[in-house]
Parts: C-alpha cells; sequence; structure tokens
C-alpha cells in the first residue's frame, strides 16, 4: 500500500477544492473463491459478468423502491456534495455523494431508461465496461453507508442505498469485497465476526467474572449458553476482549447483576453484528439475523438485549421484526429487541444503580454519535431518543460532559470513517483521511472545552477511533465504551470499601 | 385552418398524453415497486400523520435543503414558488368563467416570473461556478435550466415587454382543444417560441430529472413510518424466502 500524509486538522471543517481521481487506486481486497462461494456467490468474476450485472441492476430496481426513486429523482442540485467524510478528507469529487451514486446511475440510464438509450452523450449515460467496475468497486468502498447525505438530500436520497446495490451486483458477478464475506463465512460456521469457538468464549468470561471479583469482591456472573434465563444479551463479539470494547461488557454484566436479572450470552449468536448489510445482501442478513431467533428460541429467553454497535442496532432495531420476526414468544411488555441502553437508563431512573460519579472525574467526556444509531434507529420510545438516551446515561455517570459541534453530532454526526464494512487494513487511507471531519469536532473540544475522552456505542467506531486517533496526534486510550464509564461509577452491592448498600439494592441483588 | 395552429394543437395534444400517461406510468411503477426494509432518516415520525407532516415540510418548505445548502434553497426556493404561482395564473386560459381565486393572484402571478428567473439564474450560476456543482452536471443539467429560463424569458416579455399578444384568441384556441373545438391559434412569434419550449417540457418530464417531483412522495426515508419494533414490515418476495424455508 502506498503511503499517505495524514490530513492536517483546521479551525474548521472545511470543504475542499475537487482533485480529480486522487483516490481512484483504493479498493480493498477482493474476496477469494472460497469467500464468494460461502455465500452463495459466484467464486471469480464471471465470463458474462457484463449481462449479468445489468441484468442484476435492473432486478434490484424493481426489488427496492429505494433504489429505484433514487435512480430515477436526483436532480444534481449539489446539496449533498460537501457532506461526506470522505469527500471532505480525500477532495477526490467521486466521494461526493451524488458522484457516487451517478457511478451506477449512469449505466443504469444507460440500459433502463429512455434518455439514456437514446441519448447517452446528453445526459452522462455510459456502457459498463472494465473501467466502470473498477471505478464501482473502488468507490463503493470508499462509502460507509452512513446516510449523512440522506439528511439533507431534499428527496431523501440515501446514497447507502446505492452502495449497497452496487456492492450486491458486484458479489453476483463474482466480485465480492474480501473483508465482509469472509467475515459473514465465520459468522455462519462459528457464529461470530472474530471466529472465537464456544471453548474460547467460555474461557474469556470466567477470566472477566475473575476480573471483577478481583476489582470490586462482587461475584458478577457472566453466563453463555443458560437455558432458561430472562435475557439474552447479543453484542458484537468485539465485547469479548478486546479494549475498551471489554469494558462495556463488563459494564452490561454489572448492570444486570444490580437489576437482578438473569441473561446470558450465546454462542450461536455470539455476534451482534450483521455484515450482510454492508453487502447489501438480503439474503445473507437474514441469514445471519436467523441465528438470533434461533439462539433465543433453544435457550428460552424472553427477552434480547442488543450491546453497543451501531449497524448491529440499525438491523436489530429497524430490520431484525422483519427478517426473523415475528417474536411473539418473547415478553412484549419489553421493546423487541431492547437497547443495552434502554435497558440501564430504565434502570437508573428507577433507582436501582448505585452510581459514585466521581470516579469518572478524572475525565472529560464527548460523545460520538454512532452514524447508524443517529440516523437509522431510536434508543427509546420518541424520535430523537438515539441521541438522549446515551447522553443521559453519560450525565448520570459522569460530571464531566461536553458536547461537540452541533453540526457534528445528532442527525449530522460524522461517521467515524470504518463503517460500512471498511473496517481493514487494505482501506487505511481512506479510513484515516475519512475520519478528518470527526477528529477536527474533537480536537476543537479537547483544546476549548478540555475533553480528555470520547464515549462512543458502537465496535466499529470504537475500533477505527482506537487505530485512528493516533495519526492525528491523540491517544488510542481516549476512546472509550459507554457502559465501560457506567461500569467505572456502578457500586456493586456488598462491594468493597462501598458504603453499606441501602435495602432497595440489596432487595434487588 | 393554419399550420401554426394544427402544429400547436397536434403538439399540445401529444405533450399532454405523454406527460400525463408518462407520469402516471412512472407514479405506477414507484407505487407496485416494493420497501422491504424500514429506512426512513431517523429521527423519523412514528405515526402517519407525523409522516405526512414530514412530507408537507419537505414539498412546502424544502426542510431538508434548508439545513443542508441555504444558497440552493434560496434559488430552488424562488424557482419553484414563483413556478407555482405562474402556472395558478396560466389556469386562466383553460377556464371559464376564470375561477375567483385565480382571478386574485393574478397580479401576483405575473411577478412572479422575476421570482422563477432570478431561482433559475441562480442555479445557474452554481452549476458553473461551484466546482463540485460543475463535476456532477451533465449536458442535460445546463439544458433543463436553459429551458424553464426560455420559458419564463418569453412569458415574461409577454407579460412585461411586447404587448399586444391576442390572449383572448389564445384562451379560445386552448378551450377549443379541450373542447375537440378547433379554434385558431394567435399567429405572434413569441407566443409560438414559449409555447413551443412549454410542450417541450411537458414530453421530456417523465423522461427526466423532474420525476424529482413524484419521486419525494415516495422516497422511503422520508415517507416510511418509524415503527420496525412495534410492527412488522415484510414485503412478498421477502414472504417468498421464508416459506420456500418452511417447505
Amino acid at each position: 500500500m502506498a503511503d499517505f500524509d495524514t490530513p492536517e486538522i483546521k479551525e474548521e471543517i472545511i470543504v475542499p477544492h475537487i482533485q480529480p481521481g486522487v483516490m481512484e487506486w483504493e479498493g480493498p481486497f477482493v474476496a477469494k473463491p472460497e469467500h464468494q462461494a460461502d455465500l452463495g456467490f459466484p467464486e471469480e468474476l464471471v465470463d458474462d459478468w457484463k449481462e449479468k450485472a445489468i441484468a442484476k441492476m435492473g432486478e434490484l430496481a424493481g426489488k427496492y423502491r429505494s433504489v429505484k426513486v433514487f435512480l430515477d429523482s436526483c436532480v444534481k442540485c449539489g446539496a449533498c456534495t460537501d457532506k461526506c467524510h470522505y469527500f471532505l478528507g480525500t477532495s477526490d469529487p467521486k466521494n461526493m455523494p451524488v458522484a457516487r451514486q451517478d457511478l451506477f446511475r449512469k449505466v443504469y440510464r444507460r440500459y433502463y431508461t429512455f434518455a439514456g438509450k437514446y441519448f447517452p452523450k446528453l445526459v452522462g449515460a455510459v456502457d459498463l465496461d472494465e473501467k466502470v467496475l473498477d471505478d464501482w468497486y473502488n468507490y463503493f468502498h470508499q462509502c460507509s453507508e452512513c446516510r449523512r447525505c440522506s439528511v439533507y438530500c431534499p428527496y431523501g436520497i440515501d446514497t447507502a442505498e446505492i452502495t449497497m446495490a452496487a456492492r450486491e451486483v458486484m458479489a453476483s458477478v463474482g466480485k465480492g469485497m474480501k473483508y465482509s464475506n469472509e467475515i459473514i463465512g465465520k459468522v455462519f460456521k462459528i457464529g461470530n465476526n472474530l471466529g472465537l469457538p464456544q471453548p474460547a468464549l467460555a474461557d474469556t468470561l470466567e477470566g472477566l467474572e475473575e476480573e471483577v471479583e478481583e476489582d470490586t469482591g462482587v461475584k458478577v456472573k457472566y453466563p453463555l449458553d443458560q437455558k432458561g434465563a430472562e435475557i439474552l444479551l447479543v453484542t458484537p463479539s468485539a465485547d469479548f476482549f478486546a479494549e475498551p470494547h471489554v469494558d462495556g461488557l463488563i459494564g452490561y454484566g454489572k448492570v444486570f447483576h444490580e437489576a437482578g436479572v438473569s441473561w446470558t450470552l450465546s454462542s450461536k449468536a455470539s455476534e451482534a453484528a450483521n455484515f450482510g448489510l454492508f453487502i447489501g445482501s438480503y439474503e445473507n442478513m437474514r441469514k445471519v439475523a436467523l441465528r438470533i431467533r434461533e439462539a433465543a428460541i433453544e435457550l428460552g429467553v424472553k427477552r434480547i438485549v442488543f450491546g453497543e454497535c451501531g449497524h448491529a442496532w440499525r438491523v436489530a432495531y429497524s430490520f431484525l421484526n422483519t427478517l426473523a420476526g415475528p417474536f411473539d414468544f418473547l415478553d412484549q411488555n419489553y421493546p423487541i429487541p431492547q437497547h443495552i441502553l434502554e435497558f440501564t437508563l430504565d434502570q437508573l431512573e428507577r433507582g436501582n444503580l448505585k452510581i459514585d460519579k466521581s470516579e469518572n472525574d478524572w475525565m472529560t467526556v464527548t460523545f460520538h454519535d454512532s452514524c447508524n444509531i443517529a440516523r437509522a434507529s431510536r434508543i427509546g420510545d420518541y424520535p430523537g431518543s438515539q441521541f438522549e438516551t446515551p447522553r443521559k446515561v453519560i450525565k448520570a455517570v459522569c460530571n464531566n460532559f461536553v458536547d461537540m459541534r452541533k453540526d457534528t453530532i445528532g442527525e449530522g454526526t460524522f461517521c467515524c470513517g470504518g463503517g460500512g464494512g471498511l473496517l481493514t487494513d487494505d482501506l487505511m487511507e481512506v479510513r484515516v483521511k475519512g475520519a478528518l471531519p470527526r477528529m477536527t469536532a474533537l480536537k476543537d473540544v479537547v483544546e476549548n472545552e478540555g475533553v480528555t475522552h470520547m464515549a462512543a456505542i458502537c465496535a466499529i467506531c470504537k475500533s477505527q477511533f482506537s487505530k485512528v486517533l493516533p495519526y492525528y496526534g491523540f491517544t488510542m486510550d481516549q476512546i472509550v465504551s459507554v457502559h465501560q464509564l457506567v461500569s467505572n461509577a456502578i457500586v456493586l452491592t456488598g462491594q468493597d470499601g462501598a458504603d453499606e448498600a441501602d435495602d432497595a439494592s440489596e432487595a434487588a441483588a | 385552418m393554419s399550420f401554426l395552429t394544427i402544429f400547436f394543437a397536434f403538439l399540445f395534444y401529444i405533450a399532454t398524453a405523454v406527460l400525463v400517461g408518462g407520469l402516471a406510468y412512472k407514479i405506477w411503477v414507484f407505487y407496485k415497486t416494493p420497501a422491504p426494509l424500514k429506512i426512513p432518516t431517523t429521527p423519523a415520525p412514528i405515526t402517519a400523520t407525523g409522516v405526512a407532516y414530514r412530507l408537507f415540510r419537505e414539498v412546502v418548505l424544502f426542510e431538508s435543503l434548508f439545513k443542508s445548502n441555504k444558497w440552493i434553497w434560496i434559488f430552488g426556493y424562488l424557482f419553484h414558488f414563483g413556478m407555482l404561482l405562474v402556472l395558478l395564473r396560466h389556469l386562466r386560459y383553460f377556464t371559464l368563467p376564470v375561477w375567483w381565486w385565480v382571478d386574485l393572484i393574478q397580479p401576483f402571478g405575473k411577478y412572479a416570473a422575476f421570482a422563477m428567473i432570478a431561482g433559475l439564474a441562480g442555479l445557474f450560476a452554481r452549476r458553473i461556478l461551484v466546482d463540485r456543482v460543475r463535476y456532477i452536471s451533465a449536458p442535460s443539467d445546463y439544458l433543463m435550466l436553459l429551458l424553464l429560463l426560455g420559458i419564463a424569458i418569453t412569458g415574461g416579455m409577454m407579460s412585461f415587454v411586447v404587448h399586444g399578444i391576442d390572449i383572448v384568441s389564445l384562451k379560445a384556441f386552448f378551450l377549443g382543444l379541450m373542447y375537440f373545438d378547433w379554434q385558431p391559434f394567435p399567429g405572434n412569434a413569441l407566443l409560438a417560441i414559449h409555447l413551443f419550449l412549454v410542450a417541450t417540457l411537458m414530453i421530456i418530464f417523465p423522461v427526466s430529472k423532474l420525476l424529482h417531483a413524484p419521486g419525494v412522495f415516495f422516497s422511503p426515508t422520508r415517507n416510511q413510518i418509524d415503527n420496525p419494533r412495534e410492527k412488522r414490515h415484510v414485503v412478498d418476495w421477502a414472504l417468498k424466502l421464508e416459506s420456500q424455508d418452511n417447505s
């Protein structure tokens, strides 16, 4: 991989002048035959890929209203052109949302519209050829499907939908992406993205129990495959070992412990992530989602709770009921599925958790809204709860909280730069450059508000920032899990050195 | 019957048929294409009323565009609402007697032409001057603005510069078309150009990006209710996948 310079952080987020072609060469490794085969795709680029791709394009435009309407409706007004973090970080005009869509749209026009069939030059329609396919492959893997553009488009055109369609077309003619496809294969075979088998998981969880007991003197359980538990926790597999993810998992366990509910992880559904979303494959996304249904039935749980993960929460919140429902066998008194933050906030509001906020006094925390949570879900029962619930929880366990600039959070939040299946070392340049807007907003509060840490609720964000923060002069431990903050502040019933627990929390334990 | 009369009579019959038929077909295609997943851009309304209100704000206020870019919003708004007033004013050529509210807006409708022209000129300038927008523009994007500018300018000239257009005969011509009782087309070059451009626009509409007009109502990110946990959403082709599992 070529070397590259980390962009310089300016005072403000600057809209650059376009530099055509500067990111033309950056694309991820192509999926190997076995990665393709596991997902039901052809092993390598098929001979008649052109015809197949064009046919697939038509098929998708017939199956997805989003694709059809978005391809037909864009007026090239330019409203989205300065909204993508990858454009802001790279200056490559094909990273402007409309230009990225146009890579697909100009081919669609050529084969599926009157104007493109008869007046291709006039409307900018082109034939599908190798050059176009290369552009598709590289630029549709420089999109993290974060949907920021869809907020600002007057017609709500969501480039993520086009990216997913393009990736599905490419995978279906034999040119899939190694990173995502290999991972989905692992989920099918072993149960999670990291390929951790059941014994390794059991071992890890046992280690966590020992660690927490050493720290607090309290036996907090981290159960695996426990039949008859009330709650099935589905969490990204990074939570099982990576920093700062695992501190979040410790936090979930402490909250469940104090709430007095029985819960379990599942070795079958030991992964919240669903990379089927990234590659735009409904079938694969559904197959991944069905594991969770099966695990819930086998374990006989009453509720499903999801750990901190952005796209996983999108799939859980928005699609799980569609893909793997109906969940009539679960307790209908709770949201299906429920986010761990909904659970924790509820416990906090009921006063079931004893909190010592001063444990987090050494930090000043800001919060990074994850793209999929911000723009494709709720965490609570009202619109916008996806922004307020995490902040309420942080403020309940932390004395020092500051938000970043308003246009960089909430619905306008900038992606971390590693979402959408881009969290792979073969895309390092686009990941680092794509993080520029977030890094700019972070630096602002670090310098002016004394922020020391940024909390996130997404495994991809956490991994991406751990890797990318050092490029911009921060340290990798400045990214923390929200439940890590909860874990720091929570005072377990009977914890060493803690005040005598009051009756209420004793009863709850 | 003059050549112009026959030409414009056929042109407007064809243009109307293409516009109505083409749009109806496109809307039907949008309507029958399934939306298999819930993808509203959140925060999104959680009730149908809320969605109607969101679409209303999108169509009437250009809410998302306002968030996005104030210049495009101003120019786009001037153009679209100028055009709306102008179009409503033009109803007077197709109604007998003229509806009272069409009479009421007549003066506003005339001056709205300037708003339309200003908006279009601003959008055209952006297309040339802003490097990002220039990059994404195809010839058709410029031509579309020029076509609309041509319509607005020729129309405005007939209102404010060139006087003596025989609008009484023009109205008789259009009413004649509507009731299949053809009347002569008033021979005037400016009017002929104006109407020719209008007919061109009508014909282009269903095969162009002007489809954004119906498209916005069918955009799943804007028209879906945010209630996936509460209500299961499955389309037919997805149900088939489920029945394959069970067989």
